[in-house]
């Protein structure tokens, strides 16, 4: 078998040959379930412990720091060591919480995000599973997490998780709205919900340059809801520090609030990962049609480099805004989202029908 | 362990949370009961008292030299000026003149404590709002003043450095080219402020209008300094009732009519301005004189009652000092702004949201231990 950085599928497809000439087809496909399941666990620990680490340095260059310096060489082992330090902190019981809820919370909050990566073609073949309706299928996925926010901040029996709870449910649904027509305006542009054939027809051309100016507003949109969807940046109002102490996970500790700590992170990854998928090509290297030697040299990149590369330059921009701006207030959040991102995104979404019909996208 | 929160906050219909004593935005020890409708603020009742060290009255059992290390801890941003305070009240008590040495140099390090404040009142503000960078911008810079603190006077905060009569040491001999170090870079780096927070869409529309006070309320509030100036009342009493040296330099006393937190902010950053101004003018020309008179080993003021007044970086100071002739005073009150402006708070933040609270109460800029003293 030929190993091949630039394809995975040959990979993937002597896994699975080798599988079923050893045992029943039955048992392959639940022997490949393991491998992925366990192959994204791997990735979601690494990608999440180097986005904390990412964001503390970001974060240090912002603001005239170094940021964590001591542990390993250049603090890389500090989440590391962070992560030892929760797993052996007492997980404190809370008094009259609903402790089934209370327990559940988290799980569901790292559950969601658990299953979006799973869509998420990382590079060519290199995806666990291509269906259909991606996109539809990530939206539906990402907007689980916010029952376990609600859930948490219900069950802890506290004031101040009770708050941040329901700032988070009315946040979250509303930018839902705008996740979802933004990104609804390029499967128009697309004309697919398939994540593999999204990338495929960026082959000639990103879709944020294919689709000119309707394009960049769907992106811009979608990065502003991206962000207030996954609790971050100037609307973090559901954990909003100096208001309510830590909002809906006031009360957790330990490894149950590495959870959120964690599925936060990752959301942001997988906000980023959407975009970088759908408006940036994804895998697809830079081409420019008929410069085959440029395009030569891109190809020569390997296309798991590129998704990174692409993703964390999103993450990167979503951490900036984060350490820039102060924070929205409840009735401003949903303000800039009923009265200003909506109308213009179905604005948008029609223009980029028009474009569409009349054929004017390149 | 805490106590049931009583009347007069109703029990009915209303989310009552407790934000303090330990919260991130009450700035210290301050308890804030909210009752809540929604988000929105029906009532705010401050509970003081967890700081309280009973100051006054140990100012009645010690001297009066003594009783300056007291106030350092009261407010202990402006600890500088509230030394100032005390000093200039014994002086005028005993009808001592300082030597314009001692004025001059007093009056920069007063003007070097308030942008030392108002540079921690940026960084603080700013994490209130959420955002979080500001803490370390403002923080970097008030590093170098406080080193300018500590090779003059030996502290950082708690300075100590005036005493009945003059001064405890003689400046050091680089203090004038570190100070005016410090004003130039300063210079340079105030516009960062504002290009990282002060322009920013987001910072003003979550302060415009909110927590208004017209003028009338200030006054009827008695809110000074830079509460007050921002609701359009002449309040500074460094050009009212000029002391030290602030007669003979010229600066504007910062004014705005609109009163709310935009404003309350806006004047704390041209402050700094005029803060820069005040010390350019002084610092190359530091008169040659003794850094302190020759006081009596033991301080006893003369039967009577003595007032002064000082613009603190966060409003008018006053040292109220009742003596009965001996060497320690009957009976000392300060009037602290902090716990005036304190006052308003519940009528300022009613019908506001959660996250309006936080930055009313940061733009008041309270420090708690001058409120409990």
């Amino acid at each position: 078998m030929e190993f091949s950085l630039y394809d995975f599928s040959s990979f993937t497809a002597w896994i699975d040959s080798s599988l079923r000439a050893s045992m029943s087809p039955g048992w392959a496909v639940a022997v490949e379930m393991i491998l992925i399941g366990i192959a994204i666990l791997i990735f979601y620990a690494l990608v999440g412990l180097f986005l904390v680490y990412a964001e503390r340095k970001v974060c240090a260059l912002m603001q005239n720091r170094l940021g964590p310096n001591r542990v390993g060489p250049g603090g890389v082992f500090q989440t590391i060591a962070d992560l030892v330090k929760l797993l052996f902190v007492e997980l404190v019981p809370i008094k009259n919480a609903d402790r089934v809820l209370f327990n559940v919370a988290p799980f569901i909050v790292i559950i969601a995000s658990f299953m979006a990566i799973g869509a998420i073609p990382f590079a060519k073949g290199l995806q666990a599973i291509d269906l259909n309706i991606g996109v539809f299928y990530l939206m539906a996925i990402s907007s689980m997490g916010v029952i376990g926010v609600l859930l948490a901040g219900w069950a802890s029996n506290n004031k101040y998780s009770l708050i941040g709870a329901m700032r988070s449910g009315a946040q979250i649904v509303s930018y839902e709205l705008s996740v979802g027509l933004a990104l609804v305006t390029m499967v128009v542009l697309a004309g697919t919900m398939q994540l593999s054939e999204i990338i495929e027809g960026q082959r000639w051309g990103w879709f944020i340059f294919k689709g000119h100016i309707p394009a960049v507003i769907a992106f811009v949109i979608y990065i502003i809801a991206g962000t207030a969807e996954t609790n971050r940046g100037p609307f973090d109002l559901a954990e909003a520090e100096s208001e309510l102490t830590a909002g809906y996970h006031t009360e957790y500790s330990g490894i149950k609030f590495a959870f959120f700590f964690l599925a936060e992170y990752m959301n942001m990854f997988i906000v980023a990962a959407i975009a970088a998928t759908v408006f940036f090509g994804g895998w697809m290297p830079f081409h420019v049609y008929g410069w085959d030697g440029f395009n030569a040299v891109m190809d020569f990149i390997p296309p798991f480099v590129w998704f990174i590369a692409k993703t964390f330059g999103i993450v990167f921009l979503m951490m900036w805004l984060k350490w820039t701006f102060p924070r929205l207030r409840i009735d401003q959040l949903l303000t800039l989202e009923w009265k200003y991102l909506l109308p213009i995104n179905i604005f948008n979404l029609l223009l980029m029908a028009f474009l569409v019909l009349t054929g004017l996208h390149w | 362990m805490e106590e049931p929160i009583k009347a007069p906050v109703p029990e009915q219909e209303e989310y009552v949370i407790n934000m303090g004593p330990q919260h991130p935005s009450t700035h210290g020890v301050l308890r804030l009961v909210v009752s809540l409708k929604g988000e929105i603020v029906q009532n705010v009742q401050p509970h003081i008292g967890y700081i309280h060290r009973g100051i006054e009255k140990m100012c009645e059992s010690i001297t009066y030299p003594q009783i300056i290390h007291l106030t350092d801890r009261m407010d202990y941003l402006s600890a500088h000026i509230n030394n100032e305070a005390v000093c200039l009240a014994v002086e005028k008590a005993l009808g001592i003149e300082v030597s314009d040495r001692v004025k001059v140099i007093r009056t920069i390090l007063s003007e070097l404590t308030r942008i030392q404040s108002h540079q921690l009142f940026w960084a603080t503000f700013g994490m209130d709002l959420g955002g979080l960078t500001c803490f370390f911008y403002g923080l970097r810079d008030r590093e170098k003043v406080l080193d300018i603190f500590e090779e003059t006077c030996g502290g950082r905060m708690i300075v100590s450095y005036n005493c009945p009569g003059g001064l405890m040491n003689d400046i050091h001999p680089n203090f004038q080219k570190r100070t005016k170090e410090f004003i130039k870079y300063f210079r340079d780096t105030l516009p960062e402020y504002d290009r990282l927070l002060t322009g920013n869409v987001i910072f003003q529309e979550r302060l415009k209008n909110i927590g208004t006070v017209t003028r009338e309320q200030a006054i009827a509030w008695g809110l000074t300094g830079p509460v007050g100036r921002a609701s359009g009342l002449s309040c500074d009493v460094r050009k009212h009732n000029p002391y030290s040296a602030y007669d003979r330099v010229t600066f504007n006393e910062i004014i705005y009519n609109e009163g709310d937190s935009f404003h309350r902010y806006k004047v704390r950053m041209d402050e700094m301005w005029e803060s820069m101004n005040i010390i350019e003018q002084l610092i190359d020309n530091i008169p040659s004189g003794a850094y302190a008179e020759k006081m009596k080993p033991v301080i006893k003021l003369p039967e009577g009652e003595y007032w002064q007044s000082v613009e603190t970086a966060r409003g008018e100071l006053g040292v109220y000092i009742v003596s009965d002739g001996n060497k320690n005073p009957y009976r000392v009150k300060f009037r602290s702004p902090n716990f005036v402006h304190l006052a308003p708070l519940n009528l300022m933040s009613q019908g506001a949201k959660i996250a309006d609270l936080v930055a009313i109460n940061g733009s008041l800029d309270l420090i708690i231990p001058d409120i409990d003293r």
